[in-house]
């Protein structure tokens, strides 16, 4: 699903540049669970927004789904986006004056749905993270965890090739946390390939395989047997 | 199929953010606001200058005659100047390409009576052209004919003034009215609408030339030649040929060449190249004022919609992570910026004219007569009003398509 050779990246520092990502190789198959841990400054992040095409690369390959990411112009990359991927924030990055259900509804209008099947869509989807009753709330007035579950629902709204999530518990307390990655679990049973960027070992545990990051490049890279919550 | 969801995405995202609509909207109002109370008091102000000037034929020239200032050929100073007949007949010849209608003119002052009713009225005798140099509207009969000179009758034509003074509302054509004792037939009545109703204009008795010199002087004398120009000169050619046309009765009359009293005219053509002038002026001045105000109006939702973009640039990200191509970003930010520009600009044009409409009878004391906007204007302002919304939206709107979503994302 997703194949990574040899990739650079680097930032422009005023007249220096830094070195974030030095000849990244990974290979994450349909199905899997893959947590991305490191300390910050590891270059987790900047990998993970790669693979989400929110930023680009200088050197190497990505292949995703069979499609080869390179100087993609800004539509296309919109598209691809759109697309292959669905993206879980630490900080939900919900749009504050859209109801849960325009939240979850706002990939498929750039899709190019008709209204009412985009209102299905995204209340079956609502539904299906357990907040069908809250459809008609402002984010301001749902917890973290119903706001991130939210989240989720628009990341799955589109059928997405890839979930992307960014410390999905980053911003939850414990138990939150828990439910939170309980449903990620869940979607993975469902056969959804999950991309998992944290910090924490429990969280890191969850998954089915764990690749450790460290100064831009791949220390570790094993499975390992899941801790279901 | 057109989308719908697109102006709901707008109208969302204008009726969510209310306090920021209503201050880049309140910047348009006021600017379009300002403009149309100044279009309109410049028009009210063209309006009075128009209508001061429009109650003869605008191509007219009035010839005058004096006492002479200057001393020529022995003759001596103070010499009154006394136009006649040959005058007029040598005008009618010798500048018949220049001239379109020529009339003498003699004044008289009677006493005119019709059964009891008795009043003082100045007669004018004039020449049948005169009708259309002084824009004489005939209502009822007919005006002064060719053959009313040639037999010097006694015809005369009266003002609705007259015609309420004397005769009450009656029929007054083919009556007879006396005029210091002698009769003469009403054959017309008109009105002069140019100069507005109920002037003085509508106060006088116009009778046959020929008739008057006959009756009251013995003699072909003309107190005063009014003309027309051809319309086809430009203001430059008609003050030219009104040069040439002084320069002539100078001469005939044998007036010193600077002697400025004895012949003297009164060119509209002068007068409406000033008009036009002052005008021009005008026009250039409002425009100048009118586009500063409009360009702050462009600048005032330029920087709000800067300001509003700076404001979004997390919501364009998550737009973006979503999948949302540049160039819906760029239509979201520039259509509300449109939206807003022309509602709030044609509240402000509804406001200016409300204005304008509550202020009209105190302009009038200042010489501005109906002052408003026109359709024309109406119109105009608002291809200008979406113009002014594009422009204003394109650098901001420019600028959020062009945000990286991952920079986006990380503002907070």
């Amino acid at each position: 699903m997703v194949s990574i050779k040899k990739l650079h990246k680097s930032y422009k520092m005023g007249d220096s540049s830094l070195h974030v990502l030095k000849g990244i190789d990974l290979n994450i198959k349909e199905g899997e669970m893959v947590a991305i841990m490191g300390s910050s400054g590891s270059g987790k992040s900047t990998l993970l927004n790669i693979i989400g095409i929110l930023d680009e690369h200088d050197k190497g390959d990505y292949t995703l789904d069979g499609v080869e990411i390179k100087n993609l112009d800004e539509k296309k990359a919109a598209q691809y986006r759109n697309k292959f991927l669905g993206f879980v924030f630490q900080s939900f990055n919900l749009i504050t004056f859209k109801n849960a259900l325009e939240n979850v509804a706002l990939p498929l209008y750039y899709q190019g749905l008709s209204r009412k099947d985009r209102q299905e869509k995204a209340l079956f989807y609502l539904d299906k993270v357990g907040l069908k009753d809250w459809a008609k709330h402002l984010p301001n007035e749902l917890s973290g965890g119903q706001k991130q579950r939210v989240a989720i629902a628009r990341a799955l709204a589109s059928q997405p090739k890839v979930l992307l999530a960014d410390e999905p518990t980053g911003a939850l307390d414990s138990g939150t946390s828990a439910e939170i990655m309980q449903f990620l679990q869940q979607l993975n049973d469902e056969g959804r390939t999950l991309l998992i960027v944290t910090h924490e070992t429990d969280i890191a545990n969850m998954c089915k395989r764990i690749v450790k990051l460290k100064d831009g490049i791949i220390m570790s890279d094993k499975k390992v047997k899941q801790v279901r919550c | 199929m057109i989308d719908f969801g697109f102006f709901r995405e707008i109208f969302q995202s204008i009726n969510k953010n209310k306090l920021r609509t209503l201050l880049s909207g309140f910047t348009v109002a006021f600017a379009i606001m300002l403009f149309a109370i100044l279009f309109g008091v410049a028009n009210g102000l063209q309006n009075s200058f128009n209508s001061e000037f429009a109650g003869d034929a605008n191509n007219s020239i009035f010839i005058f005659s004096g006492r002479t200032t200057k001393a020529v050929e022995g003759m001596q100073v103070g010499r009154k100047i006394q136009f006649d007949n040959d005058l007029y007949n040598t005008i009618k010849k010798e500048f018949k390409d220049e001239v379109e209608f020529i009339s003498g003119r003699v004044y008289k002052n009677l006493t005119a009576s019709y059964n009891d009713e008795k009043s003082n009225y100045t007669i004018r005798a004039v020449n049948p052209d005169h009708q259309f140099i002084e824009k004489t509207d005939i209502i009822k009969g007919r005006y002064i004919n060719q053959l009313d000179i040639k037999n010097k009758t006694k015809n005369i034509v009266i003002g609705k003034l007259v015609w309420e003074d004397l005769f009450k509302g009656k029929d007054p054509i083919g009556k007879y009215i006396d005029l210091s004792k002698i009769k003469y037939k009403v054959v017309g009545l008109y009105i002069d609408q140019a100069e507005g109703s109920d002037s003085n204009e509508e106060r006088i008795i116009y009778m046959p030339i020929s008739t008057a010199q006959q009756i009251y002087g013995s003699n072909d004398y003309v107190d005063q030649i009014n003309l027309t120009y051809n319309k086809a000169m430009s203001a430059e050619q008609a003050i030219a040929f009104n040069n040439k046309l002084v320069k002539r009765i100078k001469a005939i009359f044998s007036v010193a060449p600077e002697d400025q009293a004895a012949i003297r005219t009164r060119n509209q053509a002068e007068e409406m190249n000033n008009v036009s002038q002052f005008n021009a002026v005008l026009s250039i001045l409002v425009l100048i004022i009118g586009f500063g105000t409009l360009i702050a109006g462009i600048v005032g939702i330029s920087n709000i919609m800067i300001f509003i973009v700076k404001e979004r640039t997390k919501e364009i990200g998550i737009r973006k992570a979503l999948g949302a191509p540049p160039s819906s970003i760029v239509a979201l930010i520039t259509l509300e910026s449109v939206l807003i520009t022309a509602i709030a600009g044609y509240i402000g044009l509804l406001m200016g004219a409300v204005v304008l409409d509550s202020m009209k009878d105190t302009l009038k004391e200042y010489w501005i007569t109906e002052p408003g906007v026109s359709t024309t204007l109406v119109v105009g302002a608002g291809i200008l009003l979406v113009i002014a919304g594009l422009i204003a939206a394109y650098v901001p709107a420019k600028r959020a398509s062009r945000i990286k979503p991952i920079v986006a994302l990380r503002d907070e």
